[in-house]
């Protein structure tokens, strides 16, 4: 697949994207240690290329060891990845070297899954999102209590939360922190990772709303990956659908979620138990597990539990066949409906 | 004078820990005692001596449970006064968020709390086992539990990992049930433990009965969960979020196993669960905690298309997507959140639990804790308002 192709395949027509991926890699070695003898490499991303608009949401969904974590933390540097471009607002980032790359983390920011690991305990909330202003040098020592305060407010948190410390909120409100500490830069990008999975599902509201109302407002690009498709599905405007390090289909929401294309998606979106108990709708039941990402099947990933594969799926890695209107698949079987 | 320091340092540590200890030992006798108190009152016998034989009589009958723990901050209610039914081979779903106490519940079933905090204080647990004996689980000795746990009643736990011991082959841990109750000797056992892989679906069952856990992907390791847990075909198996931790794909692979052996073995089903899909796809019945109590139960159907109580109805709206299926064109621009947050355990507001969030509460909920008013259909709700709440 050629990247001027997948460009011109990927990109909505709006302008020039905020953010396009290029065949990004990111494996990681196996071994290599003292003991341990070089192995092979966890192919946890492996050649995946989109783009992302200004101010649009795009969710990236995914069963675990697809790669989904990895990719948003390979755009902001968080893992090295191993070949490929990420280019932000027209600059290559991962080419950058960590000095170069200093003023990009202030436009770029991330929301972590676990509101519980990803505060430091013996700061507090005040220091906490201090911090990130001082980091970047945001102004002045004495305008920056107004600016926490303010930034607190935003995310419905009050003043007084900024001498206290991260064990003494729920669950939600520690997420409305972590929130809170990514805005304090003010980022045009953000990547969320599953930043609601841990929360109950009354929270879990409170928080889709608040990311909603700040996206909105701050006029905000995020990448919002999740496992979850129901929260993708009222959050994003385009959703990119992940197995085992490789791009399966590319959708707007309402195309995706009516009309999916791709075999492993129509799996995975009758696999969601839907609350309705009247309504019986048909399964299709996926054999097996996801097979290891150190030694991926040939041609296409999902042909060992896909109900549709052929013996030509073993052969190439299928390339993406325009489906729809800004709607790519990648499978061979393009006369499946 | 840093050694000095160093040893009257140690000394203050040793010290706070005796004090902490002491606390807790008085603490614990004060539960106890509390428990004696609250038990003393025979009124709910009647179900302890329910007949041994007839289908329609309930596997499993709880009244008034309660399990109270003592923490250093004080009493935490965590189940105060359950009550339900299951029938035989029927699957009741409890459902609710985090703290709500479906999970002590099931523990206190199972007589498998922290003892040193944790007490059920009150209430009667009638089991019926597989011999058709009757006997309340609450005053069950350990010797007694030892061959109900496992026999006569399993369990599924969320985080397979965890619950597996990973020094013992797979074969192992289930050949270990088989031995203690059916008596079987070891070679049998082994052939017994390969049969439930086969059964559970594990290809190549003789060779995976010799792996260790951490060779198996998660779904298989709950697969093997699911096999030591049938192996002794049980009367009731209580799943405490079994498919919580697994991917959707997984998930379904595994609600399927579970229906398909119920269905063989004839089982009763608890399962606790906090996804309200989860429960549509599995229950026939549903009781949804909130606080430590049951605010509404009915058939599944009934409870999650017209419910009555405020928090089921506020739950299955903040659930995204939930408006548009019930008929609107458009999905929602902002999910439906309930407002506020669960009240703090060790310090409830009397009356209604749920009034401070709702926004139909009136003085009445907050003076008196509502009863679980019967709505017609087979359903109740813990509300006094629910005809103008349903409406």
């Amino acid at each position: 697949m050629s990247t001027a192709g997948d460009a011109a395949m990927v990109g909505p027509d709006a302008d020039k994207p905020l953010l396009s991926i290029r065949n990004l890699k990111t494996h990681f070695a196996i071994g290599g240690g003292l003991l341990r003898p070089k192995g092979g490499a966890v192919r946890a991303v492996d050649d995946v290329s989109f783009d992302i608009s200004r101010g649009e949401v795009v969710g990236l969904v995914g069963e675990s060891g697809s790669g989904k974590t990895t990719i948003g933390r390979s755009i902001l540097r968080l893992v090295k990845p191993t070949g490929g471009e990420v280019v932000f607002d027209g600059v290559d980032v991962a080419a950058l070297t960590a000095a170069e790359f200093q003023p990009y983390r202030r436009r770029m920011q991330f929301i972590f899954q676990d509101p519980y690991a990803s505060l430091d305990p013996r700061k507090s909330v005040g220091a906490i999102i201090g911090e990130a202003l001082s980091i970047h040098r945001l102004g002045t020592r004495a305008e920056r209590p107004g600016r926490i305060t303010h930034l607190l407010e935003q995310v419905g948190l009050g003043a007084d939360a900024m001498a206290r410390y991260p064990h003494e909120f729920s669950g939600g409100q520690r997420q409305r922190i972590g929130i809170a500490r990514a805005l304090a830069v003010d980022p045009e990008f953000i990547v969320a990772d599953e930043p609601v999975s841990a929360l109950d599902v009354s929270v879990q509201a409170q928080i889709v709303n608040l990311i909603q109302d700040l996206q909105t407002s701050l006029g905000l690009t995020m990448l919002f990956v999740a496992h979850d498709l129901a929260v993708v599905e009222h959050l994003c405007d385009r959703v990119i659908v992940m197995y085992l390090g490789r791009i399966m289909e590319i959708a707007p929401k309402a195309a995706l979620y009516s009309r999916p294309r791709h075999p492993y998606t129509k799996a995975l979106l009758s696999a969601i138990p839907r609350v309705d108990p009247t309504i019986r709708k048909e399964r299709i039941l996926l054999e097996g597990d996801i097979p290891s990402p150190i030694n991926p099947p040939s041609g296409c990933v999902f042909r060992t539990r896909c109900p549709y594969a052929i013996d030509a799926c073993a052969d190439v890695v299928p390339p993406r066949v325009t489906v729809g209107e800004n709607h790519v698949s990648a499978c061979i079987r393009t006369e499946l409906t | 004078m840093d050694t000095q320091g160093g040893v009257l340092q140690a000394l203050a540590r040793q010290a706070r820990f005796l004090t902490t200890a002491l606390r807790r030992l008085a603490a614990g006798a004060r539960i106890f005692q509390l428990g004696h108190r609250m038990g003393d009152p025979m009124q709910e016998t009647e179900f302890v001596t329910m007949p041994d034989s007839g289908a329609g009589y309930p596997v499993l009958r709880v009244r008034n449970l309660k399990t109270y723990f003592d923490t250093d901050r004080g009493l935490v209610k965590s189940v105060d006064g359950v009550s339900f039914d299951i029938a035989p081979g029927e699957t009741l779903a409890v459902v609710g968020e985090s703290g709500s106490g479906k999970s002590v519940t099931s523990l206190s079933i199972m007589a498998l709390l922290d003892k040193a905090h944790g007490k059920v204080v009150d209430g009667v647990m009638a089991f019926r086992s597989k011999d058709g004996r009757t006997q309340d689980l609450r005053v069950a000795s350990e010797a007694e539990m030892r061959k109900i746990r496992g026999n006569d009643i399993s369990m599924i736990f969320q985080e397979p990992m965890t619950s597996l011991n990973p020094v013992f082959t797979v074969g192992d841990q289930i050949a270990e049930s088989v031995v203690l109750h059916q008596k079987l000797s070891r070679p049998a056992a082994r052939k017994a433990a390969i049969d439930m892989l086969k059964v559970v679906g594990i290809s190549a069952a003789e060779k995976r009965v010799d792996d260790y856990p951490h060779q198996m992907s998660g779904g298989m390791r709950q697969r093997v969960m699911v096999a030591m847990a049938l192996s002794c075909r049980p009367t009731l198996l209580i799943a405490d979020e079994p498919t919580t931790a697994l991917d959707v794909t997984i998930q379904a692979q595994i609600l399927d196993l579970m229906k398909r052996l119920q269905r063989e073995i004839g089982m009763s089903i608890l399962f606790i669960t906090h996804d309200l899909g989860v429960v549509a796809e599995v229950a026939e019945r549903v009781a949804v905690m909130y606080g430590g109590l049951i605010v509404e139960e009915g058939d599944v159907v009934s409870v999650l298309t017209r419910p009555k109580h405020p928090y089921t109805i506020g739950l299955l709206n903040s659930v995204p997507g939930a408006r548009r299926r019930s008929g609107e064109e458009e999905g929602p621009k902002r999910l439906y959140a309930i407002p506020g947050n669960v009240p703090d355990p060790r310090n409830r507001p009397a009356g209604c639990l749920f009034a401070a969030r709702c926004t139909h509460a009136i003085d009445a909920c907050r003076a008196e804790m509502p009863p679980l008013l019967d709505t017609g259909g087979g359903q109740a709700a813990r509300c006094i308002r629910w005809q103008e709440v349903a409406s």
